[in-house]
């Protein structure tokens, strides 16, 4: 026997502790916002501002005027549409981090009647591109879901892999086949005509109305309805859910469609209400922004409104931090991620706690 | 059978050892003493605390508090690397084995010394197995060995690290009764070669067979530690238990007993193309209760799965009363008016959801026969109560997630759902699995309940002498074929275990 090698205690080790009272979470949760500020405020002062003043231009450049206001909206309506498409996905387990791929295959199955039935009724028109963005999005999401159930493909590949497909799908319209007859040789789809802008409602397209809506309804649909009880059991244990009697492949299939054309629905109000064309920058990294807001979120419709709105601020307040202070909107990433750090990190408290080693060695 | 130890030195010295996991005191000064050239066997119920003292002595866990000596020296066990330093060995209840390796490489992985070329490290290990009476071969790969040779694989592990102090984690749960006789005749060559044995277990019968001293943990706390020659079954379950309990089960007369459920022929295969079942043909008789004896994975899970509807078969009938249901979904037999109970093997994977409350738990099944979109709770939360008051189920609310209750509590949510539904077959798949002695007898009063009532009660079960007092006959699996179907009150422990391993067949004696 090798007595030799008797080691000490280690310094620190992680215990699990109690678990912590609801009260004693959230304010865990509140200091962790406030850390997560004062962190930041470092890293604006060694970049040589006075970090009061830049998180007092952020808010302010968010809220200063009615067009601000209206400018960090506009900002939020894809990110909200979308973190509630991918929520969907995410309560049942199903990892899928292509809402990217769906929000543009919704803009681009919506696109084709702006660009070519623009002549229709206006509202008739509406409906259709709504109707189209479902099915773009939704056929992206059924298309990982659909050879996930036959050949058990992994989805976060696959998914993944569809964004890009769907992003160069973009780029061949926009030089090809959609490419703007006007546009003297510069490669881009054209403006849509009046008639297909989705209208005003105090002053921001109504995509909002529509994202507070499906807040709404997916709220209802995963807490008091059938289907979404058996997203959950299928989530928790497709066991569970075979012993139920539930049709596994069934409910997977339909979950990722309707996931597919949330993301779908915030890619056609983008490109309809927003952008007034089809860029492959309709989706602008929205579609990931989505997953970390679904999951900072718990999944639950009403936080992810107001935590979309969160991000939304900090980004629209960055833009106006860099046109007065000349500082780069990648900061804002930086900050994002430093509140993220922190939020996140403050779960492990939540369940963990550190023990030292005790002094004088072994116990 | 206890001989005097032949080197008295304490290979073990466990003083005041306390480990928490959030409010669970698992472990509450703990005292435990294992001498070189003993077994020791470590008895307590489930969540007694006996894994996570022995997790702490193979260094996945580290103590909050107390001390551990090895060889008198008092040492920190921080990973399994110093418990092999130290010559500690587990043999854990679920293998850790590369399926893909031949023996002779899960033996070899891990260890720090110098490659050996293969013939002398075959020599070697063959070495080893001369000298403890175990036999293997090293050159087969472990996904083609029987459960029982993997286990071989795991001892050899250990003995391989030169171990001087064994940990075996409940050894005999997947044992036939013969293959058990050969283990313990090993830790009997093991403990004259002066080698420490801890040996976990919660069979009464196997602690007076093989031990030399038994420790027994109640609760976390360590409660007694008896010469195994001085005491008896009684005493150890009341030490065991805290309290006095009667060991016998009851078993009242089937009243009229019908074929409710005929099975002929019936053939399964697995999802990877291996036979589960192989034209198999019993009945299921109303009122009584029908045991199923076998070794684990002998066809018992398809078995189970494929009358509830679960699996699909290759071929054969299942009819009940005259209608076929072979082929049909859960759904589909529910709607022609027969209601199935299932309580399946893996309780929080399978039958419950874990993080869902006993309300939603509840609807499980029934959900979807409320109209509309809509899901109703309101049925489940009244049904969720009652199970609480009727069953004495604890819990701090019906919405507490369910995987927070004891496994007794999480049993007993399980069957009183399944028994709700009025159902006219009731099949249990290892309905006392890892449950206490308390629980474990309000499980088999409720299956008696069941029984009187005319339900044909299905009892999957690994415990003989379970199976033997509890059921009215047992049909025993062997290799997905019936090697026995036979009358529980004619027939022996060692017969059965004859026919578990498929070198005896009974016929119904009646």
């Amino acid at each position: 026997m090798n007595t030799q090698k008797l080691s000490h205690e280690p310094l620190i080790r992680v215990v699990k502790r109690t678990e912590r009272p609801p009260r004693q979470v959230t304010l865990l949760r509140a200091l962790a916002l406030v850390l997560s500020i004062l962190a930041g405020g470092l890293f604006i002062l060694s970049l040589g501002y006075n970090p009061i003043e830049i998180y007092a231009t952020i808010l302010s450049g968010a809220f200063r005027s009615k067009i601000a206001i209206q400018g960090t909206v506009k900002i939020m309506i894809p990110l909200l549409i979308s973190s509630l498409g991918v929520t969907l996905a995410f309560k049942m387990k199903f990892w899928n981090i292509g809402a990217e791929g769906q929000i543009i295959a919704g803009a681009i199955v919506a696109s084709y009647f702006a660009l070519y039935h623009s002549d229709w009724n206006h509202w008739v028109l509406i409906v259709v591109m709504f109707l189209a963005g479902v099915i773009g999005g939704g056929i992206w999401g059924l298309i990982p879901a659909l050879c996930k159930m036959k050949w058990n493909t992994n989805e976060t590949l696959f998914t993944l892999m569809l964004n890009y497909i769907a992003l160069h799908i973009v780029d061949y319209l926009r030089d090809g086949p959609w490419k703007d007859p006007g546009s003297q040789g510069f490669p881009k789809i054209a403006r849509f005509d009046a008639n297909v802008m989705l209208d005003k409602v105090l002053g921001v397209q109504f995509g909002w109305i529509v994202a507070l809506v499906l807040a709404a309804l997916i709220y209802i649909y995963l807490r008091y309805t059938k289907q979404g009880y058996e997203i959950s059991v299928v989530g928790e244990s497709t066991e569970t859910a075979r012993y139920a009697g539930m049709n596994v492949r069934r409910i997977v299939l339909r979950t990722m469609f309707l996931s597919g054309a949330v993301c779908g629905i915030a890619g056609m109000v983008q490109a309809t209400g927003s952008d007034i064309t089809l860029t492959d920058a309709v989706a602008g990294g929205v579609g990931f922004t989505a997953i970390i807001v679904a999951w900072l979120s718990q999944l639950n419709p009403i936080t992810i409104t107001v935590v979309s709105f969160l991000f939304s601020v900090l980004e629209k307040g960055s833009s106006v931090v860099q046109s007065s202070y000349g500082l780069s909107t990648d900061c804002a990433d930086v900050l994002q991620s430093i509140i993220l750090f922190f939020v996140l990190g403050c779960e492990f408290f939540i369940r963990y706690r550190f023990v030292m080693r005790k002094k004088g060695g072994n116990a | 059978m206890s001989q005097t130890p032949a080197n008295p030195a304490c290979a073990i010295e466990c003083r005041q050892i306390t480990k928490t996991f959030g409010s669970v005191v698992a472990n509450d000064k703990i005292d435990l003493d294992v001498r070189y050239g003993e077994i020791l066997a470590l008895l307590g119920e489930n969540g007694s605390g006996k894994t996570t003292l022995m997790n702490m002595l193979s260094g996945i866990y580290h103590p909050d508090s107390g001390s551990i000596s090895i060889a008198g020296q008092p040492v920190s066990i921080n990973s399994p690397v110093d418990a092999m330093h130290l010559g500690i060995g587990m043999i854990h209840q679920h293998f850790k084995l590369v399926d893909a390796f031949t023996a002779m490489d899960n033996i070899v992985l891990g260890t720090h010394g110098k490659r050996l070329a293969p013939k002398v490290l075959k020599e070697r290990i063959l070495e080893i197995c001369h000298s403890v009476g175990l036999e293997i071969d090293p050159e087969k790969r472990v996904y083609e060995m029987s459960v029982s040779e993997k286990q071989t694989v795991e001892i050899l592990k250990v003995l391989y690290r030169d171990a001087k102090i064994l940990i075996l984690d409940e050894p005999t749960a997947v044992l036939t009764p013969q293959e058990t006789g050969k283990l313990f005749a090993i830790l009997r060559r093991m403990r004259e070669q002066g080698r420490a044995i801890i040996i976990i277990t919660h069979k009464l019968q196997e602690v007076l067979e093989i031990s030399d001293r038994v420790t027994i943990l109640w609760k976390g706390k360590s409660i007694d530690t008896v010469n195994t020659a001085e005491t008896n079954a009684r005493q150890l379950t009341e030490l065991m238990v805290g309290r006095p309990v009667s060991l016998s089960i009851q078993r009242p007369q089937p009243q009229d007993p019908q074929p409710v459920m005929d099975v002929q022929g019936l053939t399964v295969k697995k999802p990877d193309g291996a036979i589960a079942l192989d034209g198999i043909s019993f009945d299921i008789r109303s009122g009584e209760i029908l045991g199923i004896a076998g070794v684990a994975g002998s066809g018992q899970k398809e078995l189970c799965e494929t009358i509830a509807g679960l699996t699909k078969s290759e071929k054969g009938h299942i009819t009940f009363k005259g209608e076929e249901i072979l082929g049909k979904t859960p759904a589909e037999i529910i709607s022609l008016g027969i209601h199935m109970g299932f309580v399946p093997e893996d309780r929080l994977g399978m039958g419950l959801v874990a993080s869902m409350g006993m309300v939603d738990n509840m609807l499980l099944k029934s959900y979807r026969s409320h109209k509309g979109m809509f899901i109703d709770r309101k049925p489940a939360r009244a049904l969720a109560e009652e199970l609480i008051r009727r069953l004495e189920i604890v819990t701090p609310g019906e919405d507490t997630p369910v995987r927070l209750l004891s496994g007794g509590n999480v049993q007993k949510v399980l069957i009183g759902r399944e028994i709700e539904s009025g159902p006219s077959v009731l099949i249990t798949a290892y309905p006392v699995r890892g449950l206490d002695i308390n629980s474990s007898y309000t499980v088999y009063d409720l299956l008696n309940e069941q029984k009187q009532k005319g339900v044909a009660v299905v009892f999957v079960g690994e415990d003989l002498d379970v199976l033997l007092e509890l059921c009215d006959r047992i049909l025993v699996l062997c290799h997905g074929r019936i090697t026995g179907l036979v009358d529980a009150s004619s027939v022996t422990k060692e017969q059965i275990g004859l026919m578990m391993t498929g070198s005896h067949s009974g016929e119904v004696q009646q």
